[in-house]
This record gives structure tokens, sequence and C-alpha cells, in this order.
């Protein structure tokens, strides 16, 4: 065990544990809306609409992310009209394109997950408030958003997790995140159990903390 | 299309051997995570606490870690440990272990830690009654567990494993790394030497989707097998 080189590498790997947190809720914030809107529109009875949802959140979540980052880093830049356009600024920068990349992963597993909330909520509620003549959008955002979210919480909390994960892939677009930067270490020194010790009792601090943080708020939500 | 064509010009064959590795390493690591299920699940149940303590960690250590994590571990510490061992015995010669066997076993503990989750559920979930009556009906522990409880676990362990199959499977391709020739690596190869990577990870897409959709179809006849009778 060579403790120097832990207590070396800990500011090394707590500095990029920052990029590692600034891509999660990047991704995060984006992938909500990405996977309420397909909720919603898998919810659509349109067959058409309802199939594209579907076929969306079905390839997303049929391949790894890993496939999907390097379509979008490496395969993307192929297209020359692209290439012209004001995309292009964001689509070169391997930052964004990881964040397009986990937000798109994050949101098909999102929507599967506010799509089964969705439909978990008794039709009673709904009928409730229709009978009071309450409106059909006030009915969706006041009494089913309030219910899916509360439904949701403990899968959509393992969805964090396994995305905080996730992020670990932007190693592979040589963005320098807690991942890249261990490996950076280990293969420098050539002693991967004590930065594997370090940088995954870091990854599982914040797991640890996810975690606690989606049980207070079950228990703050639950009636 | 002619890049996908079969023989010298083509990356068709190259990709469909790599498809065929894929598979193997996923059907190995899965195996390999049954053999640690079969172990952790246990010692997780144990009334003991240290043996609770053991289980338990290696099912929060490996689910809180990201995989790549993982892998790079094995990948840089896996031949080292391996001639460590060796050392003990005797044997001072430099070891190098294989790509493949590196990372099914890497896959495979992280698979084994899912597993052990999903057949801790499922014992968890059987009626107490179940080993109560083997009990009373004074049923031999191997009988009592192989004709009760074992079929019954099944059932219910059986949706879930098709999860884990599916993460172990898109998991696989994180082996790449390593450098073992799988469908992400071909594909990485393919697109470097024809600057056309939007189309080989396009492949490798729908390579993986295909794999999903028919094992999937494959596991769910074998759902049916086991709830027959409920």
């Amino acid at each position: 065990m060579d403790f120097e080189l832990m207590i070396n590498s800990f500011p090394k790997l707590l500095n990029a544990t920052l990029i590692t947190l600034k891509l999660l809720s990047a991704s995060l914030f984006f992938g909500l809306f990405i996977g309420l809107l397909f909720a919603i529109l898998r919810m659509n009875k349109n067959p058409l609409i309802n199939k594209f949802a579907y076929c969306y959140s079905y390839v997303f979540r049929g391949t790894p992310l890993l496939v999907q980052i390097f379509i979008i880093y490496f395969g993307l830049g192929q297209i020359e009209f692209l290439r012209s356009t004001v995309l292009w600024v964001i689509l070169k920068e391997p930052y964004w394109c990881a964040i397009i990349a986990f937000s798109l992963n994050t949101g098909a597993y999102t929507s599967e997950i506010l799509r089964s909330a969705f439909q978990t909520i008794k039709p009673g509620f709904i009928e409730a408030g229709k009978s009071l003549g309450i409106p059909n959008k006030i009915i969706f955002y006041k009494i089913q958003i309030p219910i899916a979210i509360k439904q949701s919480l403990p899968a959509y909390g393992n969805e964090i997790i396994l995305m905080l994960k996730g992020t670990s892939l932007a190693s592979t677009v040589t963005l320098m995140d807690l991942t890249g930067v261990a490996k950076y270490i280990i293969s420098t020194t050539f002693k991967p159990i004590e930065v594997f010790i370090v940088a995954g009792g870091i990854y599982l601090f914040m797991t640890f903390i996810i975690h606690n943080a989606i049980k207070f708020l079950e228990k703050k939500y639950s009636y | 299309m002619e890049l996908l064509a079969f023989g010298e010009t083509g990356w068709g064959d190259e990709l469909l051997i790599a498809t065929l590795m894929t598979i193997a390493v996923s059907i190995t690591a899965m195996f390999i995570g049954f053999i640690f299920a079969i172990i952790f699940t246990p010692l997780k149940l144990s009334k003991n606490k240290f043996f609770k303590l053991i289980g338990n960690s290696y099912t929060t250590v490996i689910r809180g870690v990201p995989e790549l994590l993982v892998i790079y571990l094995f990948f840089f510490g896996g031949s080292g440990a391996v001639m460590y061992v060796a050392s003990i015995f005797g044997y001072n010669e430099y070891i190098e272990i294989n790509a493949f066997i590196t990372g099914s076993f890497a896959i495979g503990i992280i698979s084994g830690a899912y597993s052990t989750e999903v057949f801790r559920g499922a014992i968890q979930s059987i009626d107490k009654g179940q080993f109560e009556a083997s009990q009373v009906l004074g049923l031999k522990r191997f009988h009592y567990f192989f004709r009760v409880i074992l079929p019954q676990m099944l059932r219910l362990a059986i949706p879930n494993l098709s999860n884990v199959w599916q993460i172990t499977l898109k998991d696989t391709s994180l082996i790449s790394v390593t450098g073992l020739v799988e469908i992400m690596r071909q594909s990485y190869i393919a697109a470097g030497s024809t600057r056309d990577p939007l189309f080989f990870y396009s492949c490798a897409a729908v390579l993986y989707l295909l794999l999903t959709y028919f094992s999937m179809k494959l596991i769910n006849t074998l759902e049916v097998k086991y709830s027959r009778g409920y």
C-alpha cells in the first residue's frame, strides 16, 4: 500500500470530481425535460407519435451508452452539413457531446420511469378532478404531476446513481473527469489498487449522499 | 454497403466475429456472475453480522462504483495480482493475462453484484410457510432447496435476471478499452481505417439492438415456461 500516493492523488481526484458533478447535473437537468416530453408522447393516443416515443426509448435503452457517445462525438462530425451550421460550435466540444449523449440516454430511462408513474395513478383521482370541473390542464399540473413525482422517486434515485456511474464514460472522449484522472494516475504510477480505493471512495460517497437525499425526499412526500 | 462486404474488402466478417466475441464475453461474464452470486447471496442473508457485512459491502461497492473504474482496476492490476500470487508459489516470470479473461472477470464481478441482489430479493419474497412446511415434512436440505425453493425462486428471479443480462451485455462494450476485439473495438478499428465513424458506430448500435432484441425474445419464452401453473 502506497499511502503517500493515495494522499497526493486525493486533491487531483477531488478536482476532477467537479467535472463529474457538472456533467451529472447538466445531463439530469436536460434529461428530465426530455424524459417528461417523451413520457407525454408515449401516452398520446395517436399510434404514430406513440410508436416514435417507444422507438426512442427502445433504441437508447437497448444500446450501450459508449456507442451513443461515440456516434455523437466521432460520428456527427462527419456530416459536412452539420459542420457549417451553428450546431458545430457545440458539437466540436467533447464536453457538450458528452452532455448531449448523457441527456438523451437518461431521458429515455426517465421517460419510462415517468410513464409507469403516470400509469399507476388511480383513474379515480383524475375522475374526481373532472367531476369537480377542474380543467384538464390543471388536473395534469396539479394532480397528475405531483403524484407521478412521488411515485417515481425511488426509481429516479436509481437512475441518478446509474447516471453518476455513466458519466465515467466521458473519459473515453478525452474529458478528464474523476475516472479519466484516475486512469491517468494509474497508467503513470502503475498502482491501480491505491487509486481505485480513493476514486472508488469518492464515487461511493456521492452514491451514499444521493441515496440518502432520495430517501429523505421519499419520506417528505409520503402520505 | 460495400463496406460491410465479407472478405478482404469489407468489414462484414470482422463485425460478425466481433459480435460472436461480445456474445461469448457476455455469457462468460454472466456465468462468473452467477458463481459470485451463489457465494454472496447466502452471506448477505446470513444472520452472522460479519458475513452479512462482507456480502453487503460487495454489492454496495460494486454497484456504487463506475464499471469503467472496475475494468481499469482489473486491466492494470490483474496481471500484477496474478504475478503476486504466483510469486508466493515460487514462480517469478512475467505473466500476461489474456484480455478475454480480464474482461469477462471484471464484467462478471459487476454482473455478480446485480445477480446477488436479484437472488436475495427472490429468496426473501418466498413465503416463509414454504420453508416451514418442508421442514415439517422432513425433507432433506438438498431436496428442499432444489425441489421447493429453487423452482419458485427462478420464477421470481427470471424477469430481473433478464435485466441483469441486458446490463451485462451493454457493459461488455466497455471492455473495448482493454483492447479485446468485440463489437465496439472492431467498429473503432473500422472507423479509424475507413474514416467513416458514423456508419460503423451506427452498425455497432444496430448489432447491440439485435442482440438485446433476440435475447429478450429468448428470455420471454423461459419466463413463460417457469410461470406455468400461475
